[in-house]
């Protein structure tokens, strides 16, 4: 599936390139376009080797499973098929409550942590499991609370009032999120 | 002074005192998290460079702009500023596309005008679906990842739907 849009961005962006005239443009992009990625991830470096340590302390005190209890009476009705001590479950409500004060950079670690130990009891390797499935719908929706990013940008631009969006922007993402479930649960319960 | 500053300090000391406080030896664990984001990293490596390789060839043609342009007597029918469009469809391709697109936005229009405020909230609403799905899928190696992708693009849609409308409602 991820081979469909990737050729599709190439192809659609390419031809509609050479069919524009920017032939130039198309082959700095091609020759430079991994310069892109690197900086990417040199942003990203810093940040997710600092969080994976010391999401590491919280997961040898404990601190993790504390966590995942307090959230686990949600989250075991989200993931109907993990059992209710999954490890992955505290990654999961640590990803989303990352996500949902608007901290998307520090909210991607608990994330990538999460797929690995789902992976872990995963019996074909190349192919999604229901549970990974229902975290990516849950993280691609954006469970946001408080979009930091937005209001700090608004703040920028001299807005009167920059966190009158918080309202709507909770609802919008309730409308989204809540969607997204219902047809991943649509989805499940028509191959049963 | 801003409440969520206060967030992540908070978040970390405690993370560091309880596992002090737990005979937890939390310098030797940072270090064997630390290792293993290192290893993460390198493990998503080859999945970030050819996404956004991707992406940018997409969004640097200019195509999107090129279909919008067909759009535009029927935006300005509804009074839509022509800019607010390609925002909502590059959302779920890239967070900066479309975190430069609203900074234009509040730049132009201001960030209390109506455009201003929907921008806001599509940014809000949803996440970078197709970054997101690569990004997860490809660091442990999944290819087929079932109906994840329609999922996201599914909820992204009612989001950006329900976007607009709510923005009409609570400030139209």
């Amino acid at each position: 599936m991820v081979s469909v849009i990737w050729l599709f961005f190439i192809a659609v962006g390419s031809l509609f390139m050479i069919a524009t005239g920017n032939i130039e443009l198309l082959n700095e992009e091609i020759l430079k376009g991994g310069a892109g990625g690197i900086k990417l991830l040199t942003e990203m470096l810093p940040l997710l080797v600092l969080w994976t340590g010391i999401m590491q302390i919280a997961e040898d005190s404990n601190l993790l499973d504390l966590f995942a209890k307090f959230v686990r009476p949600v989250l075991s009705k989200l993931f109907p098929s993990l059992p209710k001590d999954h490890p992955a479950l505290g990654y999961i409500a640590s990803n989303i409550a990352a996500n949902a004060l608007g901290l998307g950079s520090a909210a991607t670690p608990f994330g990538l942590k999460a797929m690995e130990c789902l992976q872990k009891d995963n019996p074909q390797k190349d192919t999604a499991t229901e549970a990974m499935v229902t975290f990516l719908v849950l993280n691609t929706g954006g469970v946001t609370i408080v979009p930091t990013t937005v209001i700090a940008l608004r703040l920028m631009y001299q807005s009167a009032n920059p966190s009158e969006i918080i309202l709507t922007s909770i609802l919008a993402t309730l409308c989204s999120n809540v969607s997204g479930l219902l047809f991943d649960y649509y989805k499940r319960r028509k191959k049963k | 002074m801003n409440v969520s500053n206060f967030i992540v300090p908070i978040f970390v000391l405690f993370i560091l005192i309880y596992g002090f406080k737990k005979k937890v030896n939390i310098y030797d664990s940072f270090l064997v998290g630390a290792k293993d984001g290192l290893l993460t990293i390198f493990r998503i490596a080859p999945a970030v460079i050819a996404m956004v390789f991707a992406t940018n060839i997409f969004l640097n043609s200019h195509f999107l702009e090129f279909i919008f342009s067909y759009f535009t007597p029927i935006l300005n029918a509804f009074n839509i500023p022509i800019n607010v469009l390609p925002m909502a469809l590059v959302r779920p391709i890239s967070g900066t596309a479309s975190l430069a697109i609203m900074s234009n936005i509040f730049e132009v229009y201001g960030p209390d005008s109506f455009v201003g405020r929907l921008a806001s909230n599509l940014q809000g609403c949803t996440d970078t679906t197709i970054y997101v799905l690569a990004l997860y899928f490809g660091s442990i190696k999944v290819t087929k990842t079932k109906h994840a992708l329609s999922a996201g693009l599914f909820a992204d849609a009612v989001g950006i739907i329900a976007a607009f409308l709510i923005t009409f409602i609570f400030f139209g």
